[in-house]
């Protein structure tokens, strides 16, 4: 006889194929159920809008061996405290701002895009932006005529003008301050902010 | 006087269009294709590809640009700027491989179901629409480029997400346009006969149809955003295009080698269990640092590292099927290209993904230039690849099911063109690596990946020399699809000899 063995048969790996898959989507539909709640604005891991009023910083913990952001006390943009409805309206601008200048394509965020330009996921943190003081000035200066102030670190490499209103920059700043408090479990590593102390 | 000047505008006009029919006539006479050797099915099928070809083109083209200016900076600086040329470069290869995944839908369609297509004239209509909506969208970004920070720009200039930039009127065009696709193919094996590869063919085009909703909608949580996104192109990558890819290498090996049925289908079977076990939730290897909980960093890194295994079985499947068969088959370019597939797909996919998907060594690889690596040796080695065997495929019907075995008439130049284009990719695949590995140690390991210890890394010297060796290679790569374009309009002309006829 040289019967097929079942391991072998089409049959047993025909519906091999459809538990494995249907496990699978479902584990992935209950995940991400979870990963959701877990992740909507005002959540412990990702802080809500209003957080543009705080202080925010990003520390190395030894015993975590990694750094996770640090919420600290009021620290305003533009000089305004922000409703937690007026931050979000802000934080939006910012970020469809960002998806229509097309920013992905040179930058990364949160580590995904295009790999011409510095990650923005703790560009508000920065060192690149001298001091706390100057900063957000800086920031919507830099963003609305970037061929100006320049900032090519001798790369010769220069952020276009993208004719950024100065709402829009505004916004971006905003919205750049917000992701910087996001708990992305730790990366960027070994990160130094604008705040250490050197 | 203005009625004159119109007239002569009109003249002129007419006269420049004669020109071009006359070009074009011209073209179609030196080309010498004859399309009544095609069934109905595969005419639509050879539509597509043509489209696929020219954007493949249009790929490599923008590449180059993008990668000039990795070394002269300034280079269209303001005019066609780096995020302009990136991202009509991976559009264009996100869009011709889909293009030419219909087409080898369409092409294999008939010959599977065994009748004729039932909605040839809504394919046909399909295909225009989508051709006219993908003119516009290139044009719109080069052209008009950014807008505002306001809905209309994402609705109607470009969505700024990176690979599903298309704006908001085209996706639903897409999701329509799929959805034709989708009836065609069901309705066409429900007229004549299911199969295996009918069935998993069905159920793969539901999920690639679906999934691509997830990233129809615009949200402010970043998180939320790239969480929905990652289900669109990771589990269209790594998940449904692959399956679609196995069907497709199924049937070919059957048409090409003569490999039994019972034996491809379990072999599918096999591999739709081990990529959909894997893939699916090795789609965690893109949730470990976008804000998503720590369980993630264990899923994804398990699942992920898993992914490698079917594409292993891909190899020895393709392989073993081509060696029991001592290699005899009726199209060598075809046969040639599909195992560069098998290869390809292992390790650009399986291997190049593996290295870095683990979380304490993507904590520093993730978002440089190792993510360009993997991406070039992947999409080519698993999609550019499979696609172009059937390219083959089409022509050698095309020209009337002629020979290409053994002793083609200019058979130098598949080969050259096989080699330029695998060497090229190869080689900026090794580039970006090496750059990849200097952006690791001296951006994120030991600079911290601040601003300043980004630049730090772009300015090294060995960065610097891998951006000119990448640039070397991309214009090998462009030379060998110049080669490919010239092979495919001219193999198997004036050739006498019928197809060798291969045997299960």
């Amino acid at each position: 006889m040289n019967e097929t063995p079942l391991w072998a048969s089409e049959s047993f790996w025909k519906k091999t194929a459809i538990w494995v898959t249907a496990g699978s989507f479902i584990i992935l539909v209950v995940l991400t159920f979870d990963s959701l709640s877990k992740t909507s604005a005002g959540s412990k891991r990702v802080p809500a809008y209003s957080v543009i009023n705080k202080k925010i910083d990003y520390q190395f913990k030894e015993d975590l061996h990694k750094s996770i952001p640090v919420i600290g006390d009021t620290e305003l943009i533009f000089g305004k405290v922000f409703t937690e409805e007026e931050a979000e309206q802000l934080v939006m601008l910012g970020k469809k701002t960002t998806q229509a200048k097309n920013c992905m394509n040179c930058h990364t965020l949160l580590g995904n895009g295009a790999y011409f330009a510095p990650d923005l996921t703790k560009a508000w943190l920065d060192k690149g932006w001298v001091s706390k003081e100057m900063r957000e000035d800086l920031m919507v200066k830099f963003l609305m005529n970037p061929e100006k102030n320049a900032r090519t670190f001798g790369s010769n490499r220069k952020m276009p003008n993208l004719n950024i209103t100065e709402a829009e920059a505004k916004g971006v700043v905003a919205f750049l301050k917000w992701m910087s408090s996001i708990d992305t479990n730790g990366f960027p590593y070994n990160f130094k902010t604008i705040n250490a102390e050197e | 006087m203005d009625t004159s000047n119109t007239m002569g505008i009109m003249q002129k006009a007419s006269t420049l269009l004669d020109k071009a029919r006359i070009c074009v006539n011209d073209f179609k006479t030196w080309v010498a294709l004859d399309s009544t050797n095609l069934s109905d099915g595969q005419q639509l099928a050879v539509k597509y590809f043509t489209v696929a070809v020219i954007l493949f083109f249009a790929q490599l083209l923008f590449g180059m640009l993008a990668a000039t200016q990795f070394i002269f900076p300034n280079f269209l600086y303001g005019f066609l700027d780096f995020s302009v040329n990136r991202m009509v470069h991976i559009n264009a290869m996100v869009i011709w491989m889909l293009y030419g995944f219909i087409g080898c839908i369409y092409w294999l369609l008939e010959d599977e179901s065994g009748t004729e297509i039932v909605g040839l004239k809504l394919g046909n209509i399909a295909f225009w629409v989508l051709t006219g909506a993908v003119t516009l969208v290139v044009l719109v970004y080069l052209l008009v480029q950014i807008g505002p920070g306001k809905d209309s720009s994402l609705w109607f200039i470009n969505e700024g997400r990176e690979y599903i930039e298309a704006p908001r009127w085209a996706d639903i065009g897409i999701v329509i346009v799929v959805l034709t696709f989708f009836y065609n193919v069901v309705a066409t094996f429900s007229k004549g006969k299911w199969s295996g590869i009918a069935g998993v063919l069905t159920l793969d085009l539901v999920a690639l149809a679906g999934l691509y909703v997830a990233g129809m909608f615009y949200m402010t949580n970043i998180t939320h955003d790239q969480y929905w996104w990652w289900w669109v192109i990771h589990l269209w990558v790594e998940a449904t295009w692959e399956v679609l890819v196995g069907v497709i290498m199924a049937w070919s090996l059957m048409k090409l080698l003569g490999v039994k049925r019972k034996i491809v289908q379990t072999w599918l079977y096999i591999e739709v269990a081990l990529m959909f076990g894997s893939g699916i939730l090795g789609l965690g290897h893109h949730y470990f640092w976008i804000g998503t909980p720590e369980y993630w960093l264990t899923i994804g890194g398990f699942f992920s590292a898993l992914e490698p295994i079917p594409l292993v079985a891909m190899v020895v499947h393709a392989v073993y099927d081509a060696g029991t068969h001592s290699f005899k088959n009726g199209n060598h370019p075809a046969l040639a290209w599909i195992i560069a597939q098998a290869f390809g797909n292992f390790f650009g996919a399986g291997v190049w993904g593996f290295m870095h998907t683990l979380p304490q060594i993507n904590l520093f690889t993730h978002g440089t230039q190792w993510s360009a690596s993997h991406g070039h040796l992947a999409f080519f080695g698993a999609y550019a690849t499979i696609n172009i065997a059937f390219f083959y495929l089409a022509i050698q019907h095309w020209r009337g099911n002629v020979w290409m075995s053994e002793g083609i008439k200019n058979g130098w130049r598949w080969k050259w063109a096989l080699g330029l284009l695998n060497g090229g990719v190869l080689g900026m695949t090794i580039a970006l690596l090496i750059a990849g590995y200097e952006q690791s140690f001296i951006e994120r390991a030991v600079e911290g990946s601040t601003w300043a210890g980004y630049f730090t890394a772009q300015n090294h010297p060995s960065f610097q020399a891998a951006m000119v060796w990448r640039w070397f290679f991309g214009l090998v790569t462009f030379a060998g699809l110049i080669l490919l374009i010239w092979d495919l309009l001219t193999i198997g002309k004036g050739e006498e000899r019928k197809a060798a006829v291969i045997e299960q």
